[in-house]
Order: structure tokens, then sequence, then C-alpha cells
């Protein structure tokens, strides 16, 4: 028998398929005053070791320490040295003026590809210097404060980038897309998410091993939406992980605003309470409330008490990569309007307001940064840039695929190595 | 010292030797590797305390604890990505994934994360796991119980792929394929789990006890991946299977008389090619044979191979042996199935050419 419709939907408007749409596109005047900030300090810290649910209205409130006046506020201030104030600053204008470089290295057909973190830095350097030196990181592709935090030489990036004879990674991987074990900083992947789940299985085999050490690993909040990041939170959940979950919210993955991850019903720290963990939401721009989130997040994972989920609440400033231009689709505006600053600026302005920094001071740094970053390319660039191609000998192309050549492979490398002959007999 | 079994060693070492089927000879490798290397780690859907929904992993976490072999949430996906995570800390992880149907999801973190580590790293980062997997059809388990998705693996540039097709094999390819450094895909032939499957479905199937190579020795050995087994010598065709067809096309060939000579690769990736062109070369025809799916199956490579380093020997075009080119069907699983008919056909057709 056929079921009745009357009752199940008869006389109701028809259905409408929602499509979210940023507040802002490119010519719109940009009020962001739609955004609560609260004010710095008033967010309770619970104890590291409390239960998960203790931090369920942290996930929809945002912890700040940084206050407009400059000053650290609260339970939240980790009372960092002077010294460690300052080395963060350090960090944090040195990844910027990288970026800078790379950048034009780029424009200037250095290079194919590039990727700013501009306005992010406190996300991955601040977060590194709350880390052990050698707990493990499972980044994405815009943290590359957390190897200029844990003294990668500069050179090897720029190696890396410019795919050249010194680049340890043999040309393979996409410009920026780093790997260095003795960092503890595992490679790259330009697949999103998939860093989720092997941090988690990091962070079991540590367990596993009554290790000390934990795991860390960041994400974009568009990349949430990808299943690896749900099967990782349950796997964290379920086996109480010794890992940290670094959202990081940068209103924009590519040209989709994080209203297409699902951020027009909730927050993304709000994602660990389904799952039963810690969450935490801070002003990502507040270089102490992310130091302190994630000191607090590794302090409990190093205490057994499992993982959490932090979401970095911040603004991706440039363009997604150097292939893109964010003109086309959000106002430009918007950069100057973000209502929670620019993190280097508040770090500073924090300094000189403990009357150990000055302007000046902050003149200098950048310029001695500066030209540590063009001192690393030109050196770097005597091992070549990738225009000039064929760093690596063609052989190296079949190497690593497997432990060893099987015969296949060997076959094809001498097929390669014959078109080189071919085409460059010199 | 580590015992290692090459296939013309076939009288299989002094170690004392015991009757196992298959899923005994798998247990038993898992439990030897769990002992010998604290590294390994045995994960899966319901593999811990139940012991796995086929009893491959029956009675290993009673005996090496519930943080060397536990149950997983429902989660290929994370199954596989724990398991890259795993190999990066410095630890050896065998997960099953309960069936071959159910490795989808996995598939991004072992094609794009398990496979490329190593090449994507320079070395720094590998992912020493296997990925156990019953596959392959013939217990009516309908079209997500039933597949053979072999060839997907084994077009993925950094995956070793490996189909055992007795116990004695089981053993020592799952000891060999777990001390591999690289990724390795390790697919069982669930059908004969429990008996060596000769393609008479209406017929009663025999028990491993009464094949010889159910004779399993004990203790630790390794048959070398990248090695193929010459079941039966022959001069009149050459036959590359692998698996349950093994048996199916051994069956064929005595009942029809035929002095084939049936090669078992038992790892598809890397390819025994010398062992396929030895063969091929005496004989001068070749089926190759498998249960998956015709088109872009592991069978066009092998012909492919075969066509282009044989050539001049061959007497007649290489056959091809497969399922159908649909979904495993449920009720007409054994008109999918590339039973008898079809390999006596092709074979004939091969001898009259």
């Amino acid at each position: 028998m056929a079921i009745e419709s009357e009752g199940a939907g008869y006389n109701r408007p028809r259905l409408a398929l929602h499509v979210p749409e940023p507040q802002f596109r490119p010519g719109d005047t940009v009020d962001f005053s739609r955004i609560p900030v609260p004010e710095a300090g008033v967010q309770p810290r619970p104890d590291e070791g409390s239960p998960a649910s203790e931090t369920n209205p942290l996930c929809t409130d945002l912890v700040r320490v940084l206050g407009a006046d400059g000053r650290a506020h609260g339970p939240w201030d980790p009372r960092l040295s002077p010294e460690m104030l300052r080395a963060m600053l350090r960090d944090m204008a040195l990844t910027r003026a990288f970026d800078e470089r790379m950048y034009r290295g780029q424009r200037q057909g250095k290079t194919s590809f590039y990727m700013k973190c501009t306005g992010e830095e406190a996300t991955s350097v601040a977060a590194a210097h709350a880390l052990a030196g050698d707990d493990m990181v499972f980044p994405s592709y815009r943290q590359q404060g957390i190897l200029i935090a844990r003294g990668y030489p500069l050179i090897e990036m720029v190696n890396q980038i410019y795919s050249n004879r010194g680049d340890k990674l043999k040309g393979r991987q996409l410009p920026i897309m780093y790997s260095s074990r003795a960092h503890s900083f595992f490679t790259i992947s330009g697949n999103l998410a998939t860093q989720a789940p092997q941090a988690v299985g990091w962070a079991m085999a540590s367990a596993i091993r009554h290790d000390s050490r934990i795991a860390a690993t960041w994400l974009g909040e568009g990349s949430t939406a990808e299943g690896d990041f749900h099967s990782a939170l349950t796997f964290a959940a379920v086996y109480n992980a010794p890992v940290i979950f670094n959202v990081v919210n940068n209103q924009w993955a590519i040209s989709s605003f994080s209203g297409f991850a699902g951020a027009e019903r909730t927050t993304f720290a709000a994602r660990a309470i389904g799952y039963g963990i810690a969450g935490l939401r801070v002003d990502g721009n507040d270089p102490l409330a992310v130091y302190a989130a994630v000191r607090w997040a590794a302090d409990r994972a190093r205490s057994n008490n499992g993982p959490t989920l932090i979401e970095h609440f911040t603004y991706r400033a440039e363009g997604h990569s150097t292939s893109d231009d964010p003109s086309q689709y959000r106002s430009a505006q918007e950069r100057e309007e973000w209502p929670l600053g620019d993190p280097i600026m508040r770090l500073k302005q924090h300094l000189i307001e403990l009357g150990e920094w000055s302007d000046e001071r902050q003149a200098e740094m950048d310029l001695a940064l500066a030209e540590e970053v063009k001192a690393a390319t030109k050196e770097a660039e005597k091992n070549g840039i990738l225009g000039h191609g064929l760093h690596h000998p063609f052989h190296t192309m079949f190497e690593d695929v497997f432990e060893e050549l099987p015969w296949h492979l060997e076959e094809q490398a001498a097929q390669a190595i014959r078109e080189r002959q071919i085409k460059w007999p010199q | 010292m580590a015992t290692v079994i090459d296939d013309d060693a076939v009288s299989l070492s002094d170690a004392p030797a015991r009757k196992l089927n298959m899923i005994e000879a798998i247990n038993d490798a898992l439990d030897i590797m769990l002992e010998r290397d604290s590294d390994v780690i045995v994960m899966g859907e319901d593999v811990g305390y139940f012991g796995g929904v086929f009893r491959a992993t029956a009675g290993l976490q009673e005996k090496h604890g519930k943080t060397r072999v536990f149950d997983t949430p429902i989660s290929e996906c994370g199954i596989i990505g724990v398991a890259v995570g795993m190999g990066a800390y410095g630890l050896r992880p065998v997960p099953e994934i309960q069936f071959a149907d159910y490795i989808y999801p996995g598939l991004d973190q072992l094609i794009s994360e398990a496979a490329r580590l190593r090449y994507r790293s320079a070395g720094e980062f590998i992912a020493p796991m296997t990925v156990r997997s019953p596959f392959g059809g013939g217990i009516f388990g309908g079209q997500t119980h039933s597949q053979s998705p072999e060839a997907i693996f084994t077009h993925v540039a950094g995956l070793k792929t490996v189909v055992p097709s007795t116990p004695h094999d089981a053993k020592g390819l799952l000891i060999a394929a777990i001390e591999d450094n690289d990724p390795v895909i390790f697919f069982e032939p669930k059908r004969i789990y429990n008996g060596p499957f000769d393609g008479y479905y209406d017929k009663p199937t025999k028990p491993w006890k009464e094949h010889p190579d159910s004779s399993v020795p004990e203790g630790y050995y390794s048959i070398p991946l990248g090695k193929a087994r010459v079941v039966r010598e022959g001069q009149a065709l050459t036959v590359l299977a692998y698996g349950t067809m093994v048996h199916v096309a051994e069956a064929v060939c005595r009942e029809k008389g035929v002095d084939a000579e049936i090669l078992d690769l038992r790892t598809l990736v890397p390819l025994d090619i010398e062992a396929v062109e030895k063969s091929v070369e005496k004989t001068g025809r070749c089926l190759v044979i498998h249960e998956a799916t015709r088109t872009s199956g592991f069978g066009a490579e092998l012909a492919t191979l075969v066509q282009e380093r044989c050539f001049y020997y061959l007497e007649a075009p290489v056959e091809r042996v497969t399922g159908f080119d649909t979904p495993y069907p449920h009720s007409l699983e054994w008109a999918y199935f590339p039973g008898p008919i079809r390999t006596g056909e092709a074979i004939d057709k091969l001898l009259g050419a």
C-alpha cells in the first residue's frame, strides 16, 4: 500500500538547499563586529588532569592572554621569561622574513611554488616552543615556523624549495613539503589530513613503548571535513593517545570560507565535545595563548590524560599559495579589519610594555633576519635553482620506491638514462 | 640464523613439521613474529579478544598482551593511517583488513602515504607494514565479501603484493612480508583457508591435511618475496597463477592429462620475471589465470610481459582466464567464478592453436 503523503510535507514550503556564503566578497566593506572577541584573561583554566568535559565551555569561548594594553592577563598567562618571549618573537619574524624572500624567489622564477603563513606564525612557532624538541610533529603545509623554531638550517629549506643539488629530498617533493627526522618533523603530504591518523599512530606507539614523547599534528579548518580527521579523533579517543590536534582555523581553504567545513553551526574546537576529548579554542594571533594552550595539552598528554583538540582562531593574511589570487573571492579589507591583530606586532608590543624590547631593537632584528635569509638564499643558489633542472642523476628517480630496486625499475631506469644521453649527449 | 626456504628446496628443511590449514599457518607466523620481534603489532577489527572473524589471530592477544594484539575501531582509513604513524615511530605493524572489499576507505593512506613515505622523505621515514586481508570469492560472500582487488595495488609504485596458495607458503611468505621494510599487501585467498579448493563447488572440498603443502615446519622460516614456485613441471604450456586459481589450474590439467607447467607466482610485485620467461620459453604457450575481473586485471600485465619478452618463443596467443567484468554476484557466484569449464576451454584453445 502506498504511504499516505498527507501530513508528510503536504502544504509546507518546498525544500530548499542551503549553500553557505561568506559574509564579504571582493569590494565589500568589511565589518567583523559579528566575531565575538572576549576580553583577555577572563577564560578559566582547568587543571591539565581534569576530566575532558571541563574544557567544554572553552570550546566555544576564546582563550586570550594578551590584552589590547599589551599586557598578559589571567590564568592562561604562561609567565614566560623575556628570553623566551624574544626567542618566539625572533622565530616568528624570521618565518615572515623567510616567507617574503621565498615568495619573491618564486615570482622571480627560482622555483615553481611557495606558501606563506603570514599572520599565522604564532600557531606554529609558539606551539613548537611549547613542545619538547623531540616530540614528533605531523604538520600540514603551512607550519614552516616549526622548523624555524627547531633550528632547522634555512639553507636546507631553500635547497628543498629550489629542488636543487643540495635538496635532501632529491627534488622529489613539491616546494615546502619538508621532512626532517632529526628535527622530529614528519614528511609533509600534499594530501589533506592524512597526517592526523598518522600522528595518532605515532602517539599510540609511544604509549605502547612507555616512552615520554608525544605527537602533535596540524591541519587547516577546511581539512577537518576529511574522513581522516574524524578517524584520527576516534582512534585518539579510543586509545587515549598522547596527541595534540591543532586545527588552524585561518578562515579560508583556498577560496572556500570556513562555512564549507561547518563553521556556520559551531566551532571547530567543539568537535572535541562529541569525541569526549579535551578541547580548547584560542586566539591564534596571541602567541602567549597559543603557547599556553599547547603547553596545557602537552602536559595533559604526557601525564596519560589523553588527547586535546585546539582550534587556533586566526586569519590567512595572504593567498593560499603563489598559485592563488585571493582578490578574486574575498574582500581585501578583511586583512586590515581582522579583529585579532598581528601575532608579531602583539608580541613586540608586549615585550616593549615589559620594558624588554624597543622599536629600535625590532628594526635592527628585522634587518639582521632579512640579511640572514638573504645569505642562506645566496648560499643555496650555489646548488642551483629549479629552472636549471636536472640537478639529480636520473637513477635517483627510481631509488626509494622500494628499499631495493626490483628488475622492472632497473629496466626503466636504464631507459630514462638512455633518453638523457640522447637529449643531452655531453 | 634465519632459515630461508628457497623454492627449489621443497624438502622443507629439517624442522619437525605438522599438518596445518592456512589459517593455522598464518596464526603460527603471526605468533612467531610477535615472539621474535617486540616491534610487531597486530591490530584490526575483531582481531583481539575474539581472534578475528576467520580466527587468524586466535589466542594471540591472550599470549602476547593487549598492547601487542588489539581490536580497532571500524575505520580502515584509521587502521592504515595509525599503522603509518606506528611505522614512523619504529614499530612493524601488521594490520588486518577484515575483507579485502573493505580496504577502499584506507586507500589514500596506502597509496598516497604508506607507498610513498620512503620516496618522498628520501628514506627518512618508511612504512614497514604488512596489511593482511582475506580476498577472493567462493564462500557466498556476495559483492562485498568476494572481491580480488590485487590489481589496484600492483598498479601503485611502492607497494608489494603477495598472495599465498598453501599453508606452507602462507607462513613463510607472511614472515618475509612482516620482515620486509616496504609496505606489503598480503592477500589471503579465503576460499582455500580450510582446503585446496579445485573449482568443483558441487563436490566435497578436501581438507588441507591431504595436501603435501599443508606440512608446515615448526618455528621460524621465511620464503623470499619475488620468487615464484613451480607447482608442477611440464612441456605443453605454462600456466601463470596465484592463490585459489593455482589449485583450480592444477586440477584441470590433471583431469585433462595436459603436461602443463604451473607457476605459482606468490608475489605479484616484485614479479619473478625470470621464472616466467624460463617457463614460457620452454613451453611456447601461456595461460594467465585469476579470479579478479578481466579488464585491467593483473593478467593483462602478465600477458603483456610475456608478449614483450617471449614473443618469438610463442606458438599461440596468450590466453586469459578471469572473472567476469561484473560485481561478484551472490546467487550466481559459481557462474562468475573462473572454474574448470572456462579454464579447460582456454587450455584447449592454446593447445589447438
